[in-house]
């Protein structure tokens, strides 16, 4: 490059760029990212010793020393099936749910009010979790009781609707319900981001070749949104997942193992387990519950895995 | 392509419509927008309910006191709770500054710099931290803190420390996500052009995705801003103001409507009503973030072509 | 481009502004050590912790005596019994707050102990509260239930309302075919030890389950916080709960037989069973730990079983004087009868009696530095 007018941005670039000034920039910054990175794995790695290294104590107590005389296996596994419940059930509602709101706002309403129906979906995130518990208990929760009786009554040979209906409409189905309404705006958040950059080639090519709306979304916007779509549904699984306040005041917590969601007797999560005891025990107990959260650490892995599993085997098409 | 697209590119759609395979066609169509826009309306009517629900029971509780007094010296139904609406925009932005830098920054070691063994942990673990119970990182942070200071510990900074490590993996996630959308073709403009790395990415990069980083940010940040669990064994509770995150006890509205509501008191209805009223205070607070975001957004955001 | 630069340069000034005002000076929440003012004011910063039960009776105790002494911050954390002791333990607060008293198990008591060495451990009760059977069935306004049908009902063996046993003891009441959906806590708590300690105590042959902070009985509907179980019968119909009785607000309260009279949950008959009982020689051995064996099987006149007996744990010696100067003048309001009269009001706990008081002050007033 022999004459650079300096005046213009790319000339001033190109006389720097042979400087060492460029090699100090690039490795400062890429310094200050691996850093953050590692900070980020030092944090996690934290946390999980901390899990590991209070809650050995429980792992490897006997049974009659822990809290309920039962073996900690004995102790977590309704408290994980109770978590994993809620959680697929939030998500199994609020995906979908979430893909259409998306949809919606970037694709199907005018785009003038886009951005405001895309911050009033927002605003869901915003409402602190025991409101939403509250709200569950005050509000959703009899308002399903006759819903459930009905259900009850004409479904109830189906083991999720065995009944007998709760009188107050604590149950595992309106918790779940509630936590799907907490995860909506994550997902929907993600996956309309990604939806709204759609290249707009692809879509104009596909209205060219004469696609309804929904044929071009369809065929352009879903494929090029759906790893965006996983990455938010993830996020809105591991909040599911971790969701303490809400499931607290909400669930009925009566130590039953079952898929019935209607009723007053369901297992609880081990968020919730932990906050519903924390405060009055002491000793192994403790333990015993911050073993629990490392359970659900675990929990949060293997699903994380196996969505990543997914994701690779999709893209490897 | 479907199989009903038998030549290419009629100018107008509705050519190809009327051609026989159209009303199939059509009707799905219609019936998928249908679906979609009755998702939207589903997904609004618990947002309606909700909002209705705090506005009825919170209104009764808002008050001048409410905003300008603290509840230091407060019987019955007495006292404010400006000493907890301080404490939460406090304990927030303290949070935020703690995560917003760490988080975008790995977002761009995971999407610009990242390759290897680094990045793939990175990556797993960043998805692992999105399930830590909330309770947990309340622990978490207060056994940070205790070893270095003794038992008993609470410091408004202990809470951010925990809702960090909530904030930090949404930021992370939704920030790589908009990084990945920037279209390498800019980037690859820039590195034709001579420019460093680290420019393409502060000086084309970061502008391009800003609209949508905020985003994320604002998501991360109505995430914790309603917190409680974690900030119950932090923070402390306290009737005072203190605005000193790293000294004493500091109060914030998601504790405080938790204490009204679990303990009243005789004077049920005054503390029921100031508990919704502080759920309405912080669902104010992340509105007003929320619209200075989207003035941001709808001022910076680029499409790409 | 340079509006961008200018929204982060905006953006960080606000950041750094925040920070220096929040370094900067705190208000009232701060400084230890302060002396005491002429006129017998008491300044400086305690904390405490425990009891969910205490909290809004210790709420309103931090309030009036912060308005009289302004130089005084105390603040109580309602973590939960069981944390407030093992925070006392730890040297974490200055005095808790428990539903029930330092046990031996584990060795808590000998702990404590240790931890107010040189000086000696205080633990008197400070907050005596009623619990009620509280109901929601339409149209029945009254409802007598004795021990045994009390029992039989949370244990799941009666399941409907209409059942000849309810029905025995209250002629004339039209009771409806109702399912009985029982409410009990699903956070461990002291007002379910207390009301399950009642069940074991005086009805064993039905009451076979362990004592303790855990409700027993799975299948039940299960609620956080008393505030969890009240809404919870007030939302549903034929829903039967326990709950401290300040809460029960509007909803209907259940008589229950104590002896051969019918006991409604009033403060004074439940002052009246703590002041008739014997201590509990085992978990009282010090000078100043007054810990009680509730006497729950009590058939005299005037009182009601049923109770929570909340206590207060201190040391009589503090490390600073500031420190031991508050927490004397706060524990002295606390069971002076000014205080338990304001948590009265305000928290519906019932008074401690006279008598109780006596007890109680001079370990109060044993607090010193050293």
């Amino acid at each position: 490059m022999a004459s650079v007018d300096p005046t213009t941005n790319a000339g001033q670039l190109l006389a720097a760029a042979s400087g060492g000034r460029r090699r100090l920039g690039d490795r400062v910054f890429s310094r200050t990212a691996v850093l953050a990175a590692l900070t980020i794995l030092i944090l996690l790695a934290g946390v999980a010793i901390f899990l590991l290294f209070e809650g050995f104590p429980a792992l490897t107590a006997s049974a009659s020393e822990l809290p309920e005389g039962k073996s900690f296996i004995d102790y977590v596994a309704p408290l994980a099936f109770g978590t994993v419940l809620a959680a697929a059930l939030a998500a199994l509602v609020a995906v979908p749910l979430a893909v259409a709101v998306a949809l919606f706002i970037t694709h199907v309403a005018p785009p003038r009010i886009a951005l405001t129906l895309g911050y009033l979906v927002d605003l869901l995130a915003a409402i602190p979790s025991i409101i939403y518990g509250l709200w569950g208990i005050f509000v959703l929760g009899p308002a399903t009781v006759p819903v459930m009786k009905w259900l009850e009554e004409k479904l109830g040979f189906i083991p999720i609707f065995e009944g007998p209906a709760s009188v107050t409409g604590r149950t595992m189905l309106v918790a779940g319900l509630v936590l799907a309404v907490m995860i909506l705006p994550i997902v929907s958040a993600v996956a309309r981001e990604a939806f709204a950059q759609t290249p707009r080639r692809l879509q104009e090519g596909a209205q060219a070749l004469g696609a309804t709306r929904w044929e071009t979304i369809r065929m352009t916007v879903l494929p090029f949104g759906r790893s965006s779509v996983i990455s938010g549904a993830m996020l809105g699984l591991g909040r599911a997942l971790g969701e303490t306040m809400a499931v607290t005041i909400i669930l009925s917590v009566s130590g039953a193992v079952t898929f019935n969601l209607i009723s007053q007797a369901n297992p609880s999560t081990i968020a919730a387990n932990i906050a519903l005891n924390f405060p009055e025990s002491s000793g192994l107990a403790i333990n015993a519950l911050i073993a629990t959260g490392l359970v659900l650490f675990a929990i949060t892995l293997v699903t994380n895995m196996g969505a990543r599993w997914i994701i690779a085997r999709q893209q490897g098409e | 392509m479907e199989s009903s697209v038998q030549t290419l590119a009629p100018a107008q759609p509705s050519r190809l419509l009327s051609s026989g395979l159209g009303w199939r066609r059509r009707g799905l169509n219609t019936l998928m927008m249908v679906l979609i826009a009755g998702a939207f309306v589903l997904a609004m009517i618990p947002l309606f309910s909700l909002v209705f629900e705090i506005a009825k029971r919170g209104i009764p509780g808002l008050s001048a006191e409410f905003f300008t007094e603290d509840a230091r010296g407060a019987i019955g139904g007495a006292g404010g709770a400006s000493h907890a609406i301080m404490g939460t925009l406090i304990i927030v932005a303290v949070a935020s500054v703690i995560s917003v830098p760490i988080g975008i920054m790995a977002a761009i070691y995971l999407n610009e710099y990242g390759e290897g063994r680094l990045r793939r942990a990175l990556t797993f673990f960043v998805d692992v931290m999105t399930g830590i119970p909330s309770i947990v990182a309340g622990l978490f942070a207060y056994a940070l803190f205790e070893l270095f200071l003794g038992p008993g510990i609470r410091l408004g900074v202990m809470g951010s420390v925990a809702l960090s490590l909530l904030m930090i993996p949404i930021v992370i996630r939704s920030a790589e996500e908009t990084l990945k959308i920037v279209p390498s073709h800019l980037r690859e403009a820039a590195y034709a052009l001579g420019t460093p790395k680290w420019k393409t990415i502060t000086k084309i990069v970061l502008p391009t995705a800003f609209a949508g980083l905020v985003t994320g940010v604002m998501i991360a940040i109505a995430r914790i801003v309603g917190e409680t669990a974690p900030l119950l064994v932090t923070t402390g509770v306290v009737d005072s103001m203190n605005t000193d995150p790293f000294n004493g006890r500091m109060q914030n509205l998601a504790v405080y409507a938790y204490n009204e509501y679990r303990s009243p008191g005789v004077m049920k209805q005054a503390s029921y009503d100031k508990a919704w009223a502080a759920a309405l205070t912080l669902i104010a607070i992340v509105m007003i973030l929320n619209v200075a975001a989207r003035l941001v957004y709808r001022r910076y955001k680029t499409e790409i072509r | 481009m340079s509006s961008f630069r200018w929204v982060v340069v905006v953006a960080s000034a606000v950041a750094l502004a925040l920070g220096v005002a929040a370094c900067g000076s705190s208000s009232s929440g701060e400084t230890t050590g302060g002396s005491s003012s002429g006129g017998g004011e008491v300044s400086g910063e305690i904390a405490g912790a425990g009891s969910t039960a205490q909290q809004a009776a210790q709420e309103a105790w931090i309030a009036e005596f912060e308005n009289a002494n302004s130089g005084a911050t105390i603040s109580y954390d309602p973590v939960g019994s069981g944390g407030g002791r093992e925070q006392f333990i730890s040297g974490g607060v200055a005095y808790a707050g428990s539903d029930a008293a330092l046990s031996t198990e584990e060795g808590e008591l000998e702990k404590a102990e240790k931890q107010c060495a040189p000086g000696q451990l205080i633990e008197v009760p400070d907050y005596i509260s009623p619990i009620a059977i509280i109901y929601n069935l339409p149209g029945v306004e009254e409802l007598k239930l004795d021990p045994e049908t009390l029992a039989k009902i949370f244990a799941q063996e009666i399941t409907s309302w209409n059942d000849p046993a309810i029905a025995k003891d209250n002629p004339g009441v039209e009771l409806p075919d109702t399912r009985i959906t029982p409410v009990n806590r699903s956070d461990e708590s002291g007002t379910t030890q207390n009301f399950t300690e009642y069940l074991s105590e005086v009805v064993p042959s039905v009451w076979k389950f362990e004592v303790s902070g855990d409700w027993p009985v799975k299948g039940g509907e299960a609620a956080s916080g008393t505030s969890g179980v009240v809404e919870a019968v007030s939302t549903g119909e034929g829903t039967i709960g326990y709950a401290d009785a300040s809460q029960a607000g509007e909803l209907s309260v259940a008589q229950v037989k104590v002896g051969s009279e019918w006991a409604e949950p009033t403060p004074g008959a439940a002052a009246k069973i703590v002041e008739e009982s014997p201590l509990n020689k085992e978990l009282s051995p010090g000078k100043y730990t007054i810990a009680y064996e509730l006497d729950r099987k009590t058939e005299s006149e005037g009182t009601y079983p049923i109770v929570l007996v909340s206590y207060l744990i201190a040391c009589t010696k503090y490390g600073s004087a500031s420190e031991a100067e508050a927490v004397k003048a706060y524990a002295e309001y606390v069971v002076s009868p000014e205080g338990q009269e304001l948590a009265a009001e305000q928290a519906g706990s019932a008074p401690l009696s006279p008598a109780l008081t006596k007890k109680a002050m001079p370990a109060v007033e044993a607090i010193e530095a050293g």
